[in-house]
């Protein structure tokens, strides 16, 4: 398991990246936090012409606030999401997701870009970058565009960036104040990508429900926004018999694969399930 | 039995501070012998398929590779191995006419490094004509199932009907019969270190050394001599000091020694091969799935009469040694540890493209017992008693020891009785059962789950004699085959230091700690003093053809080799010190590491006193003793018999005992089942070292619990391997241990001189028994048994779901929604 | 080699150096060409945990990450945990408490564990078993490591 013959590069700045990408037409694959390529490589089911490694360009990791959106630079380190002080305070979501990426020493290297620009529809990231509708930036020969998560995520491992272009960053809407987040999870163990994820995100409003997000992870070959068991939750508060209504709800908006883990009915189930117990958890958590 | 008393102590490893600081000597740590060249091995993508042809051209072409064979070579310059049946399967150590499985060896390339091998071995191109594919051991039974091998002409590569006792009249006079199908999975040992193998050959002395993490020699040295066409005496098999674990896996690594030793003659440079854990996954070694069709007979009081055992084996694309041990490894345990007399057993020995197998942990026994006890519970249920009080019912009462089992078994001591009550009341079993009384009328589906078990320890070689027939096996041409023998030498330096050396080939069990207590407890020294090898080198250990470790030997047979190798020099020692001292024998005595006298008055000679003077000079031993101070000893059980004409062996030759109480509870939403209770009760006869014991236990649980819900080699219906990563053959974390309460009860061997068993196999056997047993008795109100292994989630949901009692779940088939964000999140 | 790149680091405190091609493996690197064998290879894919070393005082597993990638990096591998023929707390913790029997895993369990007792010296047995859950053990069920990384998280506070 020892990975082809590839070219090396490791720019120092973003257009040398870009130019790199440009010079390969399609054949060089970019390098992030490696924690899925590597082993594509080793396995030897991927065999780009070359490597980009962005690890050496320093600008492309940090971490801010600005205009109410928490912007992460692509390359930052899930570890280091893990222990932000900002990102517990505004985006508490993404904390607790983080948690459930795989383990410490894959979060020590692993970033928000690379995983979210991997496209696994069982991974974290995706999730709550799709319930929250947060937005990514990339940046391609042409200049930068914004793409909303919703048009992002194409397929299974696909999303709509082009071969010469980079995610350069991730922004999240910070969370209001009061309100409650949830992630629930199911994997057969620890540190596995999700079997199914929901993120739930709730804004009380008095006794209303002033919004709710939900998406999930595993449920089908991208992240699914559960729109229409908001819906229920914006009409209806979050009462229980209007979680119940919701979780659902959420199960007939997926449409889950068979795996060796686990059956589509299975996950559809579980949609149910983990979306349930992520609001009941949500709006414990939310304060008027 | 020990002045000092360090057997019975938790005593530090000796091993540790080499593995905690990274100096451990693994295989692939340090090449042995100059101008290594590493291999690669080009796999069969088909699980069935004809080989038309080769073409090494473009491989041979790349730069850095020095050569390649093929399976034209193997069937040129090596023969196939032997097997463990008498029909015509020929087993060489790549594929020569057809794969057989996916991941099947059908060529080797070997280069200056495994980077460049791969490259090359990418190139190799194989013409294959692909056949159809079985996988399963009832559908490759069937007449219009494709046949693997045509010499053999069906995929039944053995059967065996056992008859003990009168089966017929137990289940006519019976009262109660009880009738289940049981499948087992396929689960694997998956140590961390892989298989690795060196190989060289000496052109001049013709002689062929391999080094490799192995566990033998065992049989398997003979059977590669014999392959490679070499005398025993020009073949050499090294284990270097540290193995990365194996679990049964690595006695079925030598295929690959022969394969390497090939390849290292043909291309005429040393080669080493190091498994990458894709290989690993996909053709080295695993446990049998089974298919058990089971019958029990009871009287309605639960007593058991008799039970009838059939099932299918399956062995994958060829059958490999010591396989069938599969289905005869537990010949004499078969009834466990309950005395009924009435035995039928019908067992298939089953090819299919699926890999090969092989020892795994608690080998054949995890099988076994997960039936067995599924059917005490039956039987418990339909006569209306406690699932513990059907098993006290039946067990072997603690004054029959040693007892023969109608199967030949010769358990040779314990108190089951009393193991078990330990069991039942460090679970607080009544409480227990109080605590799932209120959990049911709260709706919840809390259960309790029992498992005993009889844990053989040291295999009797014997027994996979079971497999051929007894007209066969009368043949005047037949060697009959038994034993069970280990070795050890120990001696004292001039400076008085002992060292001793070992025939074993521990991974992991702690063997130089354990013989170190050993040896300071017979010499009067303390552990620190001894050194302990134990690196087998088949040209300079003694061993015979049972050595190894394996069949959790070393703390039954390897450790009597050294008490008694001890023992022998101790006496030397003081037939030395008479002499120097000039008073009978019978007056002195060991202790303390010196020769006393018995009354304690007079000189005394230390263990270094005496050594100098023996060394240095000769002249001062008594007239007729042998210079030098050592002694080897031969452990071999006297028990360890030939299988008789009615099919009865003692197929092991310790037999300890195991009693489990789990208590779960099983979330109905998710299916997932929670552990709340595990206690664990062991027999193993004298602990040495309770710390390395426990060590055991809950590596061995765990392991079982592996295969009970997480771990399975899956295939598709064509035969590819659907879980090659260890992203989806899932080995246990720390986060899915459970918490193990652990107990012993000692009733000590009287066969060997510590009267210490085997235990290393311990509750991987017993772990998938007593949680489906505790998980069917969670879902008792759904009217759930379980079955089938690994209970995973998706397979326990859709039970519960076909159960009819879990929320519905919405169909498919609807539309995804169309985009609506909602109002912002401001 | 035609297209081999000089990769210089720190390990263990000592500046070495070395060539290799771009596509060697961090894990292979230190074994053939340092000659650090104490870092184990088990996987190759980022599963097993066998090879985790720390690179700038963060574990990582080294066999998915270049040779190359580790240029200019601080690195402490299983060679480099005792200092001055004296084991580290954690060292002397899974010795105590039997939390190693075939050693293969260790090395990587030993520098998981340090990081883990790094950002959180305090840890919950959960806290503890989330973190270890990163490398595989197949010998010791995961109790004698617990144990020990409890007893070292006490000794190291």
């Amino acid at each position: 398991m020892k990975p082809p013959k590839f070219d090396y590069h490791a720019p120092a700045s973003l257009d040398e990246a870009l130019a790199l990408l440009r010079r390969y037409g399609g054949d060089a694959k970019v390098l992030a936090g490696g924690q899925s390529l590597m082993p594509l490589l080793n396995f030897r089911l991927s065999r780009p012409a070359a490597l980009v490694d962005l690890n050496r360009i320093p600008s492309l990791a940090y971490i801010e606030e600005r205009d109410g959106q928490v912007r992460f630079g692509a390359m930052t380190r899930q570890r280091t999401i893990e222990f932000s002080p900002l990102v517990a305070r505004r985006v508490p979501l993404l904390r607790e997701a983080t948690k459930w990426v795989g383990h410490l020493p894959i979060r020590t290297r692993g970033t928000i870009g690379g995983s979210i620009a991997h496209a696994d529809p069982s991974a974290e990231y995706p999730a709550v970058l799709t319930a929250l509708d947060g937005e990514v930036v990339a940046r391609g020969p042409k200049g930068e565009r914004v793409v909303r998560a919703r048009d992002f995520f194409v397929t299974y491992l696909t999303t709509s960036l082009e071969a010469d272009e980079i995610l350069v960053e991730v922004r999240l809407p910070a969370t209001p104040a009061g309100a409650g987040w949830a992630l629930e999870e199911f994997a057969r163990r620890h540190g596995d990508f999700a079997i199914v994820a929901i993120a739930a995100l709730v804004v009380r409003d008095g006794a209303r429900c002033g919004a709710a997000r939900l998406a999930t992870a595993g449920a089908g070959p991208v992240p699914v926004r559960l729109r229409a068991a908001e819906e229920i939750l914006e009409r209806d508060g979050l009462t229980d018999a209007a979680i119940d209504a919701a979780a659902r709800r959420a199960a007939e908006l997926v449409s889950p694969d068979s795996d060796i883990h686990a059956s589509a009915d299975y996950r559809r189930h579980l949609t149910t399930v983990l979306t349930r117990r992520a609001l009941t958890r949500a709006r414990t958590v939310a304060h008027a | 039995m020990s002045a000092t008393g360090w057997i019975g102590k938790p005593v530090r490893r000796v091993e540790d501070a080499r593995l905690l600081t990274g100096r451990g000597r693994y295989i692939d740590d340090h090449p042995p012998v100059a101008n290594v060249h590493h291999a690669a091995i080009v796999r069969s993508p088909h699980a069935h398929a004809r080989i038309r042809g080769y073409d090494l051209t473009a491989a041979l072409a790349v730069d850095g590779v020095v050569g390649a064979i093929t399976g034209e070579d193997v069937l040129r310059h090596t023969k196939p191995f032997g097997v463990g049946v008498t029909a015509p399967v020929h087993y060489y150590c790549a594929a020569t006419d057809k794969a057989r499985f996916v991941g099947e060896p059908v060529a080797v390339v070997v280069a200056k490094s495994r980077y460049v091998a791969e490259d090359a071995a990418e190139l190799v191109r194989v013409s294959y004509e692909p056949l159809r594919a079985v996988v399963d051991p009832e559908r490759a039974l069937e007449p219009d199932a494709p046949v693997l091998h045509d010499a053999v002409g069906t995929n039944l590569a053995g059967h065996r009907r056992l008859v003990y006792g009168d089966p017929d009249r137990a289940f006519r006079e019976a009262d109660v019969v009880l009738e289940e199908r049981f499948r087992f999975p396929k689960y694997g040992s998956t140590p961390i270190e892989t298989y690795g193998v060196i190989a060289t050959w000496d052109a001049f002395e013709g002689v062929c050394t391999v080094w490799s993490n192995f566990m033998g020699p065992f049989i398997m040295h003979p059977l590669t001599a014999r392959v490679l066409g070499l005398p025993e005496n020009q073949l050499r098999f090294i284990v270097p000091p540290d193995i990365g674990g194996s679990f049964g896996i690595k006695t079925s690594i030598y295929p690959y020694m022969a394969l390497i030793a090939l390849a290292a003659r043909l291309c005429g440079v040393p080669v080493k091969w190091i498994e990458d854990r894709r290989e690993h996954l996909l053709a080295s070694s695993s446990g049998t799935d089974r298919v058990a069709y089971r019958e029990l007979a009871a009287k309605k009081d639960g007593t058991i009469l008799g039970m009838r055992f059939r099932w299918l084996d399956n062995v994958g694309g060829y059958i490999r040694s010591p396989e069938p041990g599969c289905s005869f490894r537990p010949t004499g345990n078969f009834v466990g540890p309950y005395r009924f007399q009435n035995l039928e057993v019908d067992a298939s020995i089953v090819m299919t493209n699926k890999s090969l197998t092989g020892p795994n942990r608690g080998y054949a026994c995890g099988h076994l017992y997960f039936e067995s006890e599924g059917m005490i519970d039956r039987l418990a249920d339909k006569v209306g008693l406690d699932p513990a009080e059907v098993r006290r019912r039946n067990l072997v009462p603690s004054d029959a020891f040693p007892y023969r089992t109608p199967t030949g078994g010769l358990y040779d001591s314990g108190d089951y009785q009393a193991a078990f009550d330990k069991a039942l009341e460090l679970a607080k079993y009544t409480e227990l059962r109080r605590e799932q009384a209120r959990a049911r009328a709260a709706g919840r589906y809390f259960g309790i789950g029992l498992a005993l078990a009889v844990d053989p320890s040291v295999s009797n070689m014997g027994y996979v004699a079971t497999a051929l027939d007894p007209q066969f096996r009368a043949k005047p041409e037949y060697l009959p085959k038994s034993g069970a023998v280990d070795s050890a030498t120990v001696k004292v330096d001039p400076l008085g230091r002992v060292i001793a050396i070992l025939g074993t080939t521990p991974q992991g069990q702690g063997h130089q700690t354990i013989v170190s207590q050993i040896v300071a407890d017979e010499l009067g020294l303390t552990p620190e003093e001894i050194t302990v090898v134990d690196e087998m080198d088949t040209f300079t250990r003694v061993w015979s053809i049972s050595s190894g470790t394996y069949s959790s030997r070393f703390g039954s047979v390897g450790t009597s080799a050294v008490v008694l190798a001890a023992r022998k020099l101790k006496g030397k020692l003081v037939e030395y010190g008479a002499h120097l001292l000039d008073v009978p024998k019978e007056q002195l005595t060991f202790r303390d590491g010196a020769i006393r006298p018995r009354t304690g008055k007079g000189p005394s000679y230390s263990i270094k006193d005496l050594a100098g003077r023996a060394h240095w000079n000769t002249e001062s031993l008594p007239e007729g003793m042998e210079p030098g101070l050592q002694a080897t000893a031969v452990f071999g059980f006297t028990v360890s018999k030939a299988v008789d004409a009615e099919d009865r062996v003692n197929s092991s030759n310790t037999y300890g005992f195991i009693a489990e109480v789990m208590a779960v509870e099983v979330d109905p939403e998710t299916a997932t089942i929670k552990i709340l209770r595990y206690v664990t009760v062991h027999d193993a006869g004298t602990i040495i070292n309770p710390m390395i014991a426990e060590g055991q236990i809950y590596g061995g649980a765990l392991h079982g619990l592996g295969g009970a819900l997480y771990e399975e080699l899956a295939y598709d219906e064509d035969g590819q391997l659907l879980t090659g990563t260890f992203m989806d053959y899932l080995v246990p974390t720390a986060s899915e241990a459970p918490t193990i309460d652990i107990a012993h009860v000692v009733s000590p061997s009287p066969l060997t001189p510590l009267g210490s068993k085997g235990l290393g196999e311990s509750s991987s056997m017993t772990v998938p028994a007593v949680i489906a047993n505790a998980v069917s008795d969670a879902l008792a109100p759904l009217g759930i048994r379980i079955t089938e292994l690994p209970m995973t989630p998706t397979k326990l949901w859709k039970t519960i779901e076909q159960a009819g009692r879990s929320h519905a779940a919405p169909r498919a088939g609807h539309p995804r929604p169309e985009p609506n964000s909602g109002t912002p999140l401001r | 080699m035609p297209d081999a790149v000089t990769v210089r680091l720190t390990v263990n405190g000592v500046a070495r150096e070395g060539r290799c091609e771009p596509r060697k493996l961090f894990v292979d690197f230190l074994r053939e060409d340092l000659g650090l064998t104490g870092t184990h290879v088990g996987c190759e894919h980022g599963v097993c945990g066998a090879c985790t070393i720390l690179i700038d005082g963060e574990a990582a597993r080294s066999c998915i990450m270049l040779a190359v990638q580790a240029d200019g990096a601080e690195i402490l591998t299983i060679e480099g945990l005792a200092q001055n023929g004296k084991l580290h707390p954690l060292q002397e913790a899974f010795r105590e408490h039997h939390g190693l029997q075939c050693g293969f895993c260790t090395p990587g369990m030993l520098m998981t564990a340090l990081d883990l007792l790094r950002t959180n010296p305090s840890p919950t047995e959960a806290e503890i078993r989330e973190g270890i859950s990163a490398v595989l053990c197949r010998c010791t069920g995961y109790h004698g490591i617990i144990r020990a990384v409890e007893a070292a998280a006490r000794a190291m506070r």
